[in-house]
């Protein structure tokens, strides 16, 4: 008996790009299946959404920067993926936060018209085009003042560093820390944020923090306010304090990005797409041109899954979507696909620099722009996986995942004559 | 340790980044101060562990074993393989209690309630002899034991002839159909043969996997060969193997290997490549275009929890895809972790409140569901989940029973 199970589309990765993919083509009627190793990097980004925040100058105008931005690099993703591309993405997925499981909770904030600057764990401004709700008082373009508090138990945040450097960023900015009964000698953000969904808790940390403010502050706390319910945890404790709230993220766990894998995976099963997690795939099988099916850990044994089309968001080094050999060759693991970008042998693969321009960081997949490698005509690329960026100097990765996942879905649905409304 | 065993847990190690994706899952840390999480007690304190020398801790023994932490390592680390391991060692340096030695044998158990199973019952409801029991034997008086059937489903299945058919499929119902749910085992057999199926069904005992869970690691390898050399000699022209506790062929599949360092047994290398959980093989039927879809509406809303162990097949949730299929019946995936039980550790006197805090977001999410039932995988679940909601719990296989008006 020949086992394995058949869908429309296999999608390989469950970070934002991959479920943004099998999402759409869900919610479009064909049946799909996420392929996931594991959780992906949804836990342990900020939960922010960034299209363009430096080119290497910090950019204000994501919309209007990227023209110029793409001009110069015509094999950056978002070159081959159009401008006009994005912001139907940043769209879909306000869209769809705002119709998740956490009842009232969404994204805010300029979009590609204007980054809103928001505090860092160590009170850096980061540019983003799209917040969560709960943290859009951080702006720090903002004058009025800032109080940075946390309880000593969240080990992980230290307020007196991130007011410190909020103040050198050119608000005024001061530090309250709470003395927390907690059972253990340390919380993480996850704990506290569940104990932040209970009112009586809330209350407690209210009338905790409340003498300690002072008039027109505005406060901010770690990203804990709530897992289930972040929206009524919000609004309580600005209704509690008088004044604004705001979340600043933290290391991980992340708790805002946790809202957004939940959020995403609701909507990919509500819309009868499938999830596979621990399945990490091990082999394809190919005809000709195209990969014909995926084989997929299982626990005892490979389960072969069939599909017509493959979208690999599998990410880059971080996330095993690339490896770095002792060979000192660069592979994609999943289809082993061509890559661009890699350093050619007996050039520099490293800088010294550690926040410096890598040679190795543009390394990723080789493909058009219909998001194909030349090798295989129905296997499509999506996120941290494609070559030609930067994230994390360009402050780009949430932008490219969301569309590139879009237009790998939109790509699917149009080869199969399904119409795809702009 | 074998050395093949050492090299895949202590070998996966070095993978760990501490990114805490672990400890955002784990069901119990999240609710209990005295277990610090999967990432504190496996990768980061195995560096320190030595074998050979005695374990001086006890933080390793509060995890419940539900291998969720494994599943979701984004890295492939075995975090719950190597905590099975650390547990095991704690326990056996502290020795093992009668309690753990008693409920880690469901086959004894068994043999001793079925026959006077009226009695049994009356006795484990009973409130002061669960008083007397938690005194003594270190049992909670309030968790969830199930009851006794009176009669084994092997007793039905000797006098059950399956129909000659092409496909064959051997059964593996495990002790849980055996003594406490043998219409389970019925409902499972007439589905199989609706589809096409001759259905074998071995003599067979429990899969070992409550001893490994409470450390019992020699007593679990000599029931896991056991089970192994009793099903293999059906399996080997190419026949499946099938069972409805998912628990228990995860053992097969995967645990045996993994946990109890049996690699280099021929039998059980075999089994386990073979076996299959019963709505794994009828999704892959359903496919191929092979399952019969004739189904009678169910007009029910069916709330459905995926157990912590049947996520550890890494196979998805096919009881979803399945139920989905049925006309009227509408799905609803429950998404809170575990339900606390973890087989027997929310039996204890000293686990039953964990437990239980543990299951409380998957019991808030039943009763917000509107279901009318719950659909689970696994027994020790279903009976949890019972005891925590009072909503009727069953076998997605019951639901897929009824639709075909078997």
């Amino acid at each position: 008996m020949r086992g394995g199970r058949t869908y429309d589309t296999v999608v390989v990765g469950a970070g934002v790009s991959g479920l943004t993919a099998a999402t759409r083509l869900a919610e479009a009627g064909a049946s799909v299946c996420v392929l996931a190793k594991g959780v992906g990097s949804t836990h342990l980004a900020a939960g922010t959404i960034d299209v363009l925040g430096y080119t290497p100058d910090r950019v204000d105008e994501p919309g209007a920067a990227l023209s110029a931005f793409v001009a110069e690099r015509p094999e950056h993703p978002y070159a081959l993926l159009g401008t006009a591309a994005v912001a139907p993405a940043l769209r879909w997925l306000t869209e769809h936060v705002a119709a998740g499981p956490q009842p009232g909770y969404c994204y805010v904030g300029g979009g590609l018209d204007r980054n809103a600057l928001l505090p860092t764990a160590l009170g850096a401004a980061r540019p983003s085009a799209l917040v969560p709700e709960t943290m859009a008082a951080g702006e720090l373009r903002r004058p009025d003042p800032v109080c940075v508090a946390s309880a000593r138990v969240l080990r992980d945040f230290h307020p007196t560093l991130c007011a410190a450097n909020v103040s050198r960023a050119g608000v005024e900015a001061r530090a309250v820390e709470l003395e927390m009964a907690w059972e253990r000698p340390d919380a993480n953000a996850l704990g506290l944020a569940a104990r932040l969904d209970d009112p009586g808790f809330r209350a407690d940390l209210a009338a905790q923090l409340a003498p300690r403010l002072r008039p027109g502050e505005r406060l901010g706390l770690p990203a804990v306010i709530g897992l289930r319910d972040p929206h009524g945890a919000w609004t309580e404790l600005e209704r509690r304090l008088e004044r604004p709230v705001f979340e600043i993220p933290t290391l991980p766990p992340s708790v805002p990005g946790i809202r957004v894998f939940d959020a995403l995976r609701a909507a990919l099963t509500a819309a009868g797409g499938r999830l596979v997690m621990g399945a990490e795939v091990v082999g394809a099988e190919r005809e000709g041109g195209r990969v014909t099916a995926l084989r997929a850990a299982g626990a005892g044994r490979e389960v072969r899954y069939t599909a017509r089309w493959v979208v690999l968001a599998t990410g880059g080094f971080a996330s095993g979507g690339l490896v770095l050999g002792q060979d000192w060759v660069v592979r994609e693991t999943v289809l082993g696909l061509p890559l661009r970008g890699v350093p050619a042998a007996g050039k520099p693969r490293f800088s010294a620099d550690y926040f410096g321009e890598q040679p190795m960081a543009r390394a990723g997949v080789a493909v058009d722009a219909s998001l194909r490698s030349p090798e295989l005509e129905n296997a499509l690329v999506a996120g941290a996986a494609l070559a030609g960026a930067e994230p994390w100097r360009e402050g780009s990765g949430e932008g490219i995942a969301l569309t590139s996942g879009l237009r790998a879905a939109e790509l699917v649905l149009e080869s199969e004559g399904v119409s795809v409304a702009a | 340790m074998t050395d093949v065993l050492h090299e895949l847990l202590r070998g996966s190690l070095d993978h760990c980044v501490k990114c805490t994706i672990c400890e955002t899952a784990c069901p119990v840390s999240n609710v209990t101060p005295l277990f610090p999480g999967p990432k504190y007690v496996g990768p980061q304190a195995e560096r320190y562990r030595v074998e050979g020398e005695p374990p001086d801790e006890w933080s390793v023994d509060y995890c419940s074993g539900c291998g969720i932490c494994t599943t979701v390592c984004p890295q492939g680390v075995k975090i719950a393989e190597l905590n099975a391991h650390a547990r095991q060692a704690v326990k056996q340096a502290r020795g093992f209690p009668l309690r753990d030695r008693l409920i880690a044998r469901p086959t004894v158990l068994g043999r001793l309630g079925t026959p006077v199973a009226p009695l049994a019952n009356a006795t484990l409801r009973s409130r002061p002899l669960r008083a007397l029991g938690e005194r003594l034997l270190g049992v909670h008086r309030s968790a969830p034991l199930p009851r006794f059937a009176g009669r084994t489903f092997r007793s039905w299945a000797r006098r059950h002839t399956s129909p000659p058919a092409k496909r064959r499929v051997v059964y593996f119902h495990g002790c849980g159909t055996q003594y406490y749910e043998p219409d389970v085992g019925r409902q499972v057999v007439a589905v199989l043969e609706r589809n096409g199926f001759e259905v074998v069904i071995p003599k067979q005992d429990c899969c070992g996997l409550p001893l490994q869970s409470n450390g019992l690691f020699d007593d679990a390898r000599r029931y896991v060969r056991r089970l192994a050399g009793a099903l293999a000699p059906h399996a080997r022209d190419g026949t499946l193997v099938v069972g409805n506790a998912t628990s228990c062929t995860l053992m097969l599949k995967r645990e045996a290997r993994e946990i109890l360092g049996l690699e280099d047994d021929p039998d059980l290398a075999l089994v386990s490549e073979r076996t299959y959980d019963i709505c794994e093989l009828l999704l892959e039927l359903h496919h191929r275009g092979e399952l019969d879809t004739d189904f009678r509406p169910v007009e029910e809303v069916v709330a459905y929890h995926a157990p912590c162990q049947q996520q550890g097949h890494w196979m998805g949730k096919p009881a979803i895809e399945l139920l989905e299929l049925v006309p009227g019946l509408q799905v609803r995936e429950l998404t809170a972790r575990c339900c606390g039980i973890a087989g027997t550790y929310g039996l204890k006197r000293d686990r039953y409140e964990i437990a239980m805090a543990t299951g409380a977001g998957l019991f808030d999410q039943v009763r917000a569901s509107g279901a009318g039932v719950v659909a689970c995988d696994s027994e020790t679940c279903r009976w949890q989940i019972e005891h925590g909601t009072e909503a009727p719990s069953v076998h997605p296989i019951e639901l897929l029973h009824r639709a075909y008006g078997l």
